[in-house]
């Protein structure tokens, strides 16, 4: 039952004559346009390959390669690349260098380049937290409001992006330790209780009553040398306004015991160990152009 | 492992002693690795190999004494007797795992889409779960129906039994410890992080002695094959299987931190190792999903259509060179990387010269149907194949385009990539066994039909209507990343910042994951044919058509 030669009936071409579990072969040839698409394509690669790097030879005692006849190094064009790029804005890049942060403010021109490398600088290094709008979260500030920790001026964000926030590698960071009330028995658990009532008071929150009352004496014996008479915050010392029903870590009353209780201590990185100058520059002018800056 | 002639199938032999006592031998190593670890997860996975080559052992036994009372199966028309017990596993645990690997698929798409799913649980997060998506699609899905296929196919193209008696059997029963151990691993942390190849060095060992066992199995198959000539299917089925395990050789090759440790450490390091994982990744791509499934399309397409094969001389014109070509593709993985320009062009070139070749199949298998074209209107079955030969040739033309580096430069690490990865798996390789399976159950179980071709064809458009879902969404989503990556403006500063394209894709990750659902619908759809088919039920109101059979079938076929 194999090797028997027969034409199909419904095409008319031969088979093979082999078969395998009734399966047989029509004898076609190649289609044409399949081979003469093969042979382009290979054309196509012998050609590229004449053009361009392409194979691992032995010569001199050594591996090397062909290098094509049109000399192409990726590495090359990329470095070109960024080279045209960076050449393209030098000119502003070194007004932003020399001149200081008030000055640049005062041109139009090179506010509008500062402005542009600020945002591309901010998506890709601080968005990650601070949110691509700069809208924030929990723990990670809003820098679109008013309501500044360590100061909105120009150059304490400039300082405040330089030398981060309790980040220990950078002598000149910004740094505060608020006690851990309750976890370092500075106070008993009701005393945290009866200070959360009356720092919920402190923006109007919640109501005075009498743990609110007690809450107020320890308040003014642990917390106002940081947070100040009535809590209204020292950006000197980088202690948060808590009258301003704005919230770093939450407002509600869990929220408010728990930094109470255990202190936050959130950090930032120190940019000027990252970033080049003129980009933390363009960074300080971006900040404090989003609406809040002073 | 082969039995004598003399011996009924099923008892035991010379060879059945010595297999189980490498199965002694087993336990006890495993047994030494379990009391000797002080890592769970190695503990566990020695308890599992403990549990393997025991039951392995009651199984042999047990089978001895079934083959003594009960008659062998019957021979099929032709007088041969089949060995078909294996295959009937692997089809099951095809179908099974694919739902596993679908479902996987579906949650981590969504995962992506509302990453609140990962539900902060190591063992549920997305880098531990897509792993065993890839792996359970691509090696559990596609490997059991690549294996349950390969057996079928040799033994009635080569008109012989499959060499060997329980080397089939354990071919099919250590390649799902295989994916036991692999999938579990993932969930627990267990990885040597490359990509399609995450097992660590005791699952690869494990993985290398059953394929080897699989490569002898086939060959002696082949060896002892009744007819002249060897038929294409076996051809790649072959090329499949050898090249499989030259690549997991080669990528796999590392040296674990001691013999109770799960972790190794590669030998390969820097550029030379991305290449060897991209030389390995691409030809997974090429040998498993591709020239395997090929050989699945030159049975199952003429044998449903009952047509010849078109072109005897294409398929080995195409054969040849999709085998020669496939090899170098690898480096267009690695596009402006640290690899030297030289490999990249020649990644690039090798791809479009692969085009042509790739695309030989798909014209054998397109018109194989020349005469028989009418049957896509009759039989939901052949649609599938013919919808899975069609998506076979849209991607292996993407395929080469995305290979161009210019291309490349806006397609790489986007969402295009998964689109065109997905329309060659769920177009590709989910069509074509699907309607392998369809095909091989009612033979495999002597049903004289389908329970129902109604279902197929719904299974056929939902899943259908599921990859075009899948595939417009994430070129959308791939072209508008890329774009949005790259867009700068007037001074060289970028457009958008990282987080701005993931947020742009949230659309297209949602249509994404409904496309997603659409295929896993399909797939339980089939599950409940396959299930009431093998329960030999045919649905009320369905056409009396039996399946094409040929003498490769069993003779009761269209009694019961």
């Amino acid at each position: 039952m194999t090797d028997t030669k027969h034409t199909d009936d419904v095409t008319g071409v031969d088979t093979t004559g082999h078969q395998w579990d009734d399966i047989r072969e029509l004898n076609n040839p190649l289609p044409k346009w399949w081979v003469y698409s093969f042979y382009a394509c290979i054309v196509w690669s012998v050609a590229y390959w004449i053009v361009m790097p392409a194979w691992p030879i032995f010569m001199n005692g050594a591996w090397t390669y062909t290098g094509g006849v049109i000399g192409y190094d990726q590495r090359v064009v990329v470095e070109n690349d960024i080279a045209e790029v960076a050449a393209g804005r030098q000119v502003y890049m070194d007004q932003i260098s020399a001149q200081d942060l008030p000055t640049i403010q005062q041109n139009v021109e090179l506010m509008e380049v500062a402005l542009a490398g600020g945002r591309a600088a901010f998506g890709d290094n601080c968005a990650p937290c601070h949110g691509s709008g700069a809208q924030g979260s929990t723990g990670y500030p809003n820098l679109n409001d008013d309501d500044w920790i360590w100061g909105g001026s120009l150059e304490d964000i400039h300082v405040t992006l330089k030398h981060g926030i309790r980040w220990e590698a950078d002598d000149d960071t910004r740094f505060n330790e608020m006690p851990r009330y309750l976890t370092d028995e500075i106070l008993t658990a009701d005393q945290v209780s009866d200070v959360t009532d009356y720092v919920l008071t402190l923006s109007g929150t919640a109501e005075t009553t009498e743990a609110s009352a007690r809450g107020s004496e320890i308040f003014a014996r642990e917390c106002t040398a940081c947070h100040m008479d009535g809590g209204i915050g020292n950006r000197e010392l980088g202690a948060p306004n808590l009258a301003d029903a704005i919230w770093l870590y939450g407002g509600d009353r869990a929220s408010v015991y728990e930094s109470i209780a255990n202190a936050r201590a959130g950090q930032m990185p120190a940019w000027g160990d990252r970033l080049d100058p003129v980009t933390v520059k363009q960074l300080a002018l971006y900040v404090h152009a989003l609406g809040g800056g002073e | 492992m082969a039995a004598s002639k003399e011996a009924a199938p099923g008892t035991l032999t010379a060879a059945s002693f010595g297999v189980g006592g490498l199965f002694v031998v087993g336990a006890l190593i495993s047994m030494f690795i379990a009391a000797g670890t002080h890592d769970s997860v190695m503990a566990f996975h020695a308890t599992l190999f403990i549990l393997f080559f025991v039951l392995g052992i009651f199984a042999i036994g047990k089978r001895h004494f079934d083959a003594q009372e009960n008659p062998p199966e019957p021979p099929a028309r032709d007088g041969i007797a089949y060995h078909d017990g294996p295959i009937r596993v692997a089809t099951v645990a095809s179908l099974f795992w694919g739902i596993a690997g679908f479902l996987a698929g579906l949650v981590i798409a969504l995962q992506l889409a509302f990453p609140v799913l990962n539900f902060d649980l190591a063992w549920l997060n997305f880098g531990r779960l897509r792993p065993l998506h890839t792996s359970a699609v691509i090696f559990a899905f596609g490997g059991n129906a690549l294996i349950a296929t390969s057996l079928y196919v040799v033994q009635r193209t080569c008109k012989t039994r499959i060499a060997g008696d329980l080397a089939p059997w354990f071919i099919v029963w250590g390649y799902q410890l295989f994916i036991v151990l692999a999938a579990t691993g993932y969930l627990l942390g267990v990885t040597q992080g490359k990509e399609y190849a995450e097992p660590e060095w005791y699952v690869d060992l494990w993985l290398t002695i059953v394929w080897v066992t699989y490569l002898l199995v086939f060959l002696f198959t082949l060896a002892k094959r009744k007819e002249p000539h060897i038929y294409v299917a076996n051809w790649f089925y072959l090329a499949f299987i050898v090249t499989i395990a030259m690549l997991h050789l080669v990528n796999n090759a590392a040296v674990p931190v001691s013999l109770t440790s799960p972790k190794s450490y590669i030998i390969w390091s820097g550029v030379q190792d991305a290449l060897i994982q991209w030389w390995y990744g691409h030809n997974a791509v090429g040998f498993f999903l591709t020239a395997g499934f090929l050989g699945m399309m030159y049975y199952f397409v003429p044998k449903r259509a009952e047509r010849p094969v078109y072109s005897y001389r294409l398929s080995i014109v195409h054969f040849w060179a999709l085998i020669f070509l496939y090899i170098w593709a690898g480096p267009h993985h690695l596009h402006y990387t640290a690899l030297p320009d030289w490999a990249q062009t020649l990644g690039m070139t090798f791809s479009i010269m692969l085009w042509m070749p790739s695309w030989g199949g798909m014209i054998n298998g397109l018109m194989t149907l020349s005469g028989a074209w009418d049957k896509l209107r009759t039989d939901p079955v052949i649609r599938m194949l013919v919808v899975s030969i069609a998506f076979y040739g849209m991607s292996t033309f993407e395929g080469p385009v995305m290979s161009i580096k210019a291309v490349n430069s806006l397609s790489h690490y986007t969402d295009w990539t998964i689109g065109h990865v997905h329309s060659g798996a769920l177009g590709w390789v989910g069509f074509v066994t699907f309607g392998a399976i369809y095909c091989l159950v009612p033979w495999l179980w002597n049903r004289k039909q389908l329970y129902s071709l109604a279902l197929v064809n719904w299974h056929f458009w939902i899943a259908t209507l599921g990859i075009v879902l899948y595939i417009t969404a994430m070129w959308v989503s791939g072209i508008l990343q890329g774009l949005m990556w790259r867009a700068y403006d007037s001074l060289g500063f970028l457009e958008y910042s990282f987080v701005e394209t993931v947020e742009a894709m949230h659309p297209f990750y949602v249509i994404r994951a409904m496309g997603g659902g659409l295929f896993l619908i399909g797939a339980l759809i089939m599950a409940y044919n396959i299930y009431m088919t093998i329960q030999g039920r045919v649905r009320e109101g369905e056409a009396m058509e039996p399946a094409p059979a040929g003498d490769g079938q069993l003779a009761a076929v269209g009694a019961k």
